[in-house]
């Protein structure tokens, strides 16, 4: 039971909770974990934990031989070389585009000056959007707080991940179009998953019952 | 003054040096009693030799002008240039031919990611040598090298490039909608590739079977499960299987969904993983049509090792000092 010796890189933030709850069900012990803010490393349980853009990094690197994390982080980062095993479903937001209430500015902004500058912590994600769906936008990436950006004039709109919405109404924002739908995966190193194939699946086909 | 080199550059010194050179000379040593002549071609070539190789060989590549307005490239690997040697020098030569190298291959990469841009790669040719033989003498030739520097516990997980296209065949999966089936497969995301054949609408069974290959790994056992469909291939691996020597046929894994990027490759295809090392050392494989594309006709197989990585997973092994140096 646990692990199976592997170990995992886990998300803080928000999707840690029903991560927690995943090992438990496996039976590995997260109580440690769950009462230590401060620390990092679990080596005793084989848990990792990070903010959850760096766990393609440390899965991809080999310094844990699995990860869980948005696939959000995974459709930003699309060239880490690295499995994604399972839909663990759990952690469902939405990409979304918004901008504030009433007469669309975006709209506006991409009629008259031909472009619409867009906030977002997404640029990859962004730009192949608005390029997919023929429209011209400037990507100003920034790293928090996006939904000051349209707010400020920053930007004409923003491309982020709501699991509610709830801020973005708070805000004065409305979503104008759902991009996509992300929710928590499993993913592998890929020498990992060669030199412990049997460890892995049998740990896959445990999720698999779990879920 | 302080000048900068290019990220995913650098300087080799000394005491590196040494080390490199110990490995590459222990590689040297096995080319040569296995009778795989050294050669060496030039770092740039024509674009449109590249491409005519393979498409995505010369994508990435660094491109220049020479004094006539031609387009040259660095190289992105060194089977390419071999095929055209093999064509333009030895046009007439009686196969098998066998050649090895030791020589830097340029890549882009993307930034702040560790990448190198220039690498060290050994690795050999092996001309006019059809399977399953010719796959032998390769993956046992590979074998011997990685244990003649003495790396402890690598694996080389053993796939063929033609098993999934072979299954797409037989399940009558329409041409229009492999390219996105591939596509995720390459990128490694089987959570992708289940929404693509459930989008198919195939039968249960063909749909089961087609999620399901792609992600059996392991020993000779994974070769007893994909009756009928993939048959000829999967029956082709196991050929491979029952001749190889039994210290080789320890090393394998069998991966049926071992993909690689570059697309010249026909058959069987196998990269080398060790445990001190979270990325493949190096890998290889058939490409029987790559010859005929330079002129000259001849089934081929090959494989690369990078040889920093390789010096990587001997220092995480701990047998610095011991064997070497």
């Amino acid at each position: 039971m646990g692990l199976n010796g592997l170990t995992i890189a886990v998300p803080r933030g928000a999707l840690m909770g029903e991560t927690l709850d995943l090992l438990d069900t496996l039976g590995v012990d997260t109580a440690e974990v769950r009462a230590n803010d401060r620390r990092l490393l679990f080596g005793e349980v084989g848990i990792v934990t990070m903010r959850p853009s760096d766990v393609p990094t440390y899965v991809e690197a080999g310094a844990a031989d699995l990860g869980i994390t948005g696939k959000d982080v995974l459709a930003e980062q699309t060239e880490r070389e690295v499995y994604e095993l399972a839909d663990l479903g759990y952690g469902r937001c939405v990409m979304v585009f918004a901008t504030v209430a009433g007469d669309d500015p975006a709209a506006e902004a991409l009629r008259r000056l031909g472009v619409m500058r867009i906030a977002t912590k997404y640029p990859r994600i962004a730009a192949a959007y608005f390029e997919r769906t023929g429209r011209q936008a400037e990507i100003v990436e920034v790293k928090g707080s996006v939904e000051l950006a349209p707010l400020t004039g920053l930007a004409d709109g923003i491309v982020d991940l709501t699991a509610t919405g709830t801020t973005l109404k708070e805000n004065g924002l409305v979503i104008r179009e759902e991009i996509t739908v992300a929710t928590a995966r499993l993913i592998a190193n890929p020498v990992a998953h060669k030199l412990k194939a049997a460890e892995i699946d049998e740990l896959l086909a445990r999720i698999r019952d779990a879920a | 003054m302080i000048d900068p080199i290019p990220s995913g550059t650098r300087d080799v010194l000394p005491d590196e040096m040494r080390e490199i050179r110990a490995i590459t000379e222990k590689l040297r040593g096995v080319f040569d009693a296995r009778g795989y002549g050294e050669v060496a071609t030039p770092a740039l070539e024509y674009e449109s030799t590249l491409a005519r190789g393979d498409a995505a060989a010369a994508e990435p590549a660094y491109r220049l002008f020479d004094e006539q307005g031609n387009v040259l490239v660095l190289r992105s690997d060194m089977t390419i240039p071999i095929a055209r040697v093999v064509a333009t020098r030895y046009a007439t030569s009686a196969p098998p031919l066998r050649f090895c190298y030791f020589a830097h291959a340029y890549r882009s990469v993307r930034p702040q990611r560790g990448q190198a841009r220039e690498m060290l790669q050994a690795g050999i040719e092996l001309v006019g040598a059809p399977g399953p033989d010719g796959t032998i003498e390769a993956i046992e030739l590979l074998c011997e090298v990685l244990d003649s520097v003495g790396l402890d516990s690598y694996r080389v997980g053993l796939g063929d490039a033609s098993l999934y296209p072979a299954l797409l065949d037989v399940l009558g999966v329409p041409a229009a909608a492999r390219a996105p089936i591939l596509n995720e497969l390459v990128a490694r995301d089987f959570v992708g590739l289940e929404r693509e054949i459930e989008g198919l609408g195939l039968a249960d069974e063909a749909s089961d079977l087609l999620l399901r290959v792609p992600q059996l790994r392991g020993g000779p056992e994974v070769l007893e499960l994909p009756s009928g469909p993939a048959a000829d291939v999967v029956g082709r691996l196991k050929r491979l299987h029952e001749r190889f020597s039994r210290d080789v046929a320890e090393r394998i894994i069998f991966d049926l969904g071992l993909s690689r990027s570059l697309g010249y490759y026909t058959g069987a295809i196998f990269e080398v993983y060790d445990g001190a090392l979270g990325v493949p050392l190096g890998g290889g494989g058939r490409y029987d049509d790559l010859l005929a594309r330079f002129g000259r006709e001849l089934p081929a197989a090959g494989w690369a090792l990078n040889v920093e990585r390789l010096h990587i997973a001997l220092v995480g092994e701990g047998e610095r000092g011991e064997r070497w140096g």
